[in-house]
C-alpha cells in the first residue's frame, strides 16, 4: 500500500526501513513507563534529552553513580535495539518514554507484547516496535546471554526478525527467524517517515463536512 | 463565561451494517469515523481533548513549528493538576521546573485560544475529576487526554482514551485522531457486595484475576447487577482503572444514575438542548444481539476488601489472604516476580495483616471525589489517627475541596489528625513535593504501585479509601471489616 503523497506536508518523522544491530538485553516483565522514565523527569517541554535518565532509578543509584549490574552499564551490551519481557510500556501514557528510548540511541524495541498506547507512542515517533512469540525472545535472551555481540536484523519491508546465524563450537546454532505483524498504514509511515497529522490535513474537508452532519 | 462546547458531534444510526445489533462501543466509534478505508485506520472524530501541563507543551511546540492554529480550541479543555503544590497553592510554586510548564501551560492555551482552569479558578483540578463534575463528560461523546486514566469518563457512557503527545498534536491540530477500531470485551460482576467492599475492590479484584496486561486491545464494557448498583463516582472509579490491565478503555451504558448525575452541572445540556441529549443517550447501550469479542463474569459476594503486594496493579489480593508464592508463579515469570516482593520487602506466603505503614494517601482521579472523602470521614469521625502515620487527603478538585469545607468534613479530618490539603495529583505520581520518602510503605488510593511511583523507592499498597483509612487509624494494614462488624455489634 502507498500513500498519495501528493496531499501530505511531509513533516520529518524518523523512518525505518532495516537494521542490523546487537541488542540490548533487559529480561524484566511488565516494564511500565514509570520505570522507562520516572515522572520526576517529566517536567521539561522540549522532547529532547530524556535519554540520560532512561531506567534512571535502575541504573543509578541514590549519588547517581551508574549500578554496575544494570545492563545499561555493561559495556559488553551495545546497540540499537532494546530486548525486553512480555507487556512492555504498561502504564502512563507519558511518550517521554519513547522519546527516552530513542534518545538514548535505540531505534527498535522488541518483545512479546506491548502494552497499548506505548506502540502507538513508539510507532508515532519512528522507534519500532517489533512483536515476537515467547518462543522466539526466549531464544533471543539465551542468544544474546551467550554471545552478547549477537547480530540480530530487523527488516521491516519483509517484516522479519532474525538472529544472525551464530554457531558455536559446540555445534549449537543460535540463530533463528521469525515474521511480524504491523498496520500496513504504519509501516508505510515509517517507511516513508510520514505521521498521522498529514494524512488527516490531506482530509481536513470531510472533517468539516463531518462536523456539519 | 459559557465558552465550552459540551455538544457531541454524533448522529445515531439503528442497526449495525448487516442488521446485527452493535455493542456501545461499537454505537459511538460508528457514530463519530469521519472516513473509514480498509487497510487504513479509521479517522474518528474527538468531540472533547482534556489538556494539563506534563503532555502537552511538545504538542504546542509542535503546532508552531508547523504554523498550524489549534483547529477547534472551544472543545478542548486544560488544567494545572500534575505538578502543583497541594500546600499554598496560591504562592509561586517553588520548584523551578514545575511552575515553568504550569506557566508554559497558561501562555500555550492564551496563544492558542483554549480555555484554562488554572490554579486560583475555581474549577481548578485534576483532569479526569473536572470533566465529569463540570458537565463536560457526557454520554455518547469521544473524550481524549494526554493521560491513561482518562477511561475515568466512560462511566458515562463515553468512548474516552489515553493518548501520547503526537496524538495530542493531532488533536489539536485536526480534531480527530487515526484510531484503529478496538475489540470488545464485557465484564459482567453480578450480585451484592459484602460489607466494607466498593468499587475500588471491584477493580481490584477483576485486575487479579485477569493480570495487569488481561484487557490489552480491548475496550471494556463494565455491566451486572454490581455495576448497575453503583453510583457514579464509583463506576468512575471502575473506569479509571482499565488502563491497569492494558485496556485501551472502559465505559458503562448511561442510567438514569448517570442522567441524574448530569442534569444542572455547568456545562450540562440544559432546556430543549437537554431534551434532545437525553433522547439520544437512551440509545446507548449495547444491543441484546450485540457480539463482544471476549465476555467474563465475576460475581461480587466474592470479592473481599482487595490489596496489593507488589509492583503492578495485578499483583492485589484479598487482605485475609496470603502473598502467593514464587514457585507457583509461570516459571518465565518468576524472575520478575522476586524482583517485585524484593523491592516491597515482602516474602512468599506471608500475610499482610498487622503490617506497619508509614503513609496513607488518600487522593488521585482514582478515589478523591466527594463520596471518597465522605466515606471516610463517616469512618474516622470520632477515631484518631496512629501517632505513626502521616496521613493525606488530597481531594480531586477545587469543587470537591470545597463541597468537603461546606459539610464540615474538614473538622472531621482534622479532629482525626488527617491532613486536608489542596487539589491535585499530588502523591499519586510524586511530581510535587509530596513524596512518600525511600523505604516508607504507603497505603494508597490511587492507581498504581509501580516502583518509585510515588517516590524513589517508596513502596506503595493499593486499597479502597476505607481500607487506608483503617490503616491511617490502626498504624497497620487492616480489614475493614473488622470495625464494621464492632460497630455494628
Ligand atoms: S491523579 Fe494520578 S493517575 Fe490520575 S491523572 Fe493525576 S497522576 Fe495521573
Amino acid at each position: 500500500m502507498i500513500l498519495d503523497t501528493r496531499y501530505l506536508i511531509l513533516f520529518e518523522m524518523k523512518k525505518f526501513t532495516k537494521l542490523t544491530s546487537a541488542v540490548v538485553p533487559l529480561n524484566i516483565e511488565n516494564i511500565d513507563t514509570d520505570q522507562i522514565i520516572p515522572a520526576r523527569f517529566l517536567k521539561a517541554t522540549t522532547r529532547e534529552g530524556f535519554g540520560e535518565n532512561l531506567f534512571c532509578d535502575w541504573r543509578y543509584d541514590a549519588d547517581r553513580q551508574p549500578k554496575p549490574d544494570f545492563v545499561l552499564n555493561d559495556k559488553t551490551y551495545s546497540g540499537k535495539i532494546l530486548l525486553a519481557g512480555k507487556n512492555f510500556g504498561c502504564g502512563s501514557s507519558r511518550e517521554h518514554a519513547a522519546w527516552a528510548i530513542q534518545d538514548a540511541g535505540f531505534d527498535a524495541v522488541v518483545s512479546s507484547f506491548f502494552a497499548d498506547i506505548f506502540k502507538g507512542n513508539a510507532l508515532n515517533n519512528g522507534l519500532l516496535p517489533v512483536q515476537v512469540s515467547d518462543e522466539f525472545l526466549f531464544k533471543m535472551f539465551e542468544a544474546v546471554a551467550k554471545d552478547h555481540n549477537t547480530q540480530i536484523t530487523i527488516d521491516l519491508e519483509n517484516q522479519t526478525i532474525k538472529i544472525e546465524g551464530q554457531v558455536l563450537p559446540s555445534g549449537e546454532d543460535l540463530g533463528g527467524a521469525e515474521s511480524f505483524e504491523i498496520n500496513a498504514y504504519k509501516k508505510s509511515c515509517l517507511i516513508n517517515g510520514y505521521d498521522d497529522i498529514d494524512f488527516i490535513l490531506a482530509q481536513k474537508e470531510l472533517v468539516e463536512e463531518f462536523e456539519k452532519s | 463565561m459559557l465558552t465550552q462546547s459540551t455538544e457531541s458531534h454524533a448522529s445515531p444510526s439503528p442497526l449495525g451494517k448487516d442488521g446485527m445489533g452493535r455493542t456501545l462501543v461499537e454505537k459511538i466509534w460508528d457514530a463519530h469515523v469521519v472516513k473509514s478505508e480498509e487497510g487504513f485506520p479509521d479517522i474518528l472524530y474527538i468531540d472533547t481533548h482534556l489538556i494539563h501541563e506534563v503532555t502537552s507543551p511538545q504538542a504546542f511546540d509542535g503546532m508552531r513549528k508547523r504554523g498550524l492554529p489549534v483547529f477547534r480550541p472551544k472543545q478542548t479543555v486544560a488544567t494545572a493538576d500534575h505538578n502543583v503544590p497541594t500546600l499554598n497553592q496560591l504562592q509561586p510554586i517553588k520548584e523551578e521546573l514545575s511552575r515553568y510548564q504550569v506557566d508554559m501551560l497558561t501562555k500555550n492555551c492564551a496563544e492558542f485560544g483554549i480555555e484554562l482552569y488554572g490554579l486560583g479558578h475555581p474549577f481548578q483540578g485534576i483532569v479526569h475529576v473536572i470533566g465529569p463534575e463540570l458537565g463536560i463528560t457526557l454520554p455518547g461523546k469521544t473524550m481524549v487526554c494526554g493521560d491513561s486514566h482518562t477511561s475515568t469518563h466512560g462511566a458515562f457512557g463515553a468512548i474516552a482514551f489515553g493518548i501520547g503527545t503526537s496524538q495530542v498534536e493531532q488533536v489539536f491540530a485536526t480534531q480527530c485522531l487515526l484510531q484503529q477500531k478496538p475489540k470488545t470485551m464485557k465484564i459482567e460482576v453480578n450480585g451484592e457486595l459484602g460489607k466494607g467492599v466498593g468499587a475500588k475492590d471491584i477493580i481490584l479484584y477483576i485486575i487479579a484475576q485477569i493480570s495487569a496486561a488481561g484487557g490489552t486491545g480491548y475496550f471494556i464494557e463494565y455491566a451486572g447487577s454490581a455495576i448497575e448498583a453503583l453510583s457514579m463516582e464509583a463506576r468512575m472509579t471502575i473506569c479509571n482503572m482499565s488502563i491497569e490491565m492494558g485496556a485501551r478503555g472502559g465505559l458503562i451504558a448511561p442510567d438514569q444514575t448517570t442522567f441524574d448525575y448530569i442534569k444542572g452541572r455547568e456545562f450540562a445540556p440544559a432546556g430543549a438542548e437537554w431534551d434532545k441529549a437525553l433522547a439520544y443517550w437512551k440509545t446507548l447501550y449495547s444491543d441484546v444481539d450485540a457480539k463482544f469479542d471476549s465476555v467474563l463474569t465475576f460475581d461480587a459476594a466474592a470479592i473481599a476488601p482487595m490489596i496489593t503486594y507488589g509492583t503492578n496493579p495485578g499483583m492485589g489480593m484479598g487482605i485475609q489472604e496470603n502473598i502467593p508464592a514464587t514457585n507457583a508463579q509461570p516459571e518465565k515469570e518468576q524472575l520478575s516476580y522476586q524482583k517485585a516482593l524484593d523491592y516491597m520487602g515482602f516474602d512468599d506466603d506471608a500475610s499482610l495483616i498487622g503490617k506497619p505503614v508509614d503513609y496513607v494517601f488518600i487522593g488521585s482521579c482514582t478515589n478523591s471525589r466527594i463520596e471518597d472523602l465522605r466515606e471516610v470521614a463517616d469512618f474516622v469521625k470520632g477515631k484518631r489517627k496512629a501517632d505513626s502515620v502521616i496521613a493525606w487527603i488530597v481531594p480531586g478538585s477545587k469543587q470537591v475541596e470545597q463541597q468537603a469545607i461546606n459539610e464540615g468534613l474538614d473538622i472531621i479530618f482534622e479532629a482525626a489528625g488527617f491532613q486536608l490539603r489542596e487539589p491535585g495529583c499530588s502523591a499519586c505520581l510524586g511530581m510535587n513535593e509530596d513524596k512518600i520518602p525511600a523505604g516508607k510503605y504507603c497505603v494508597s488510593t490511587s492507581n498504581r504501585n509501580f516502583e518509585g511511583r510515588q517516590g524513589q523507592n517508596a513502596r506503595t499498597l493499593l486499597a479502597s479509601p476505607l481500607t487506608a483509612a483503617a490503616a491511617a487509624v490502626t498504624g497497620k494494614i487492616t480489614d475493614v471489616r473488622e470495625f464494621l462488624l464492632e460497630e455494628q455489634g
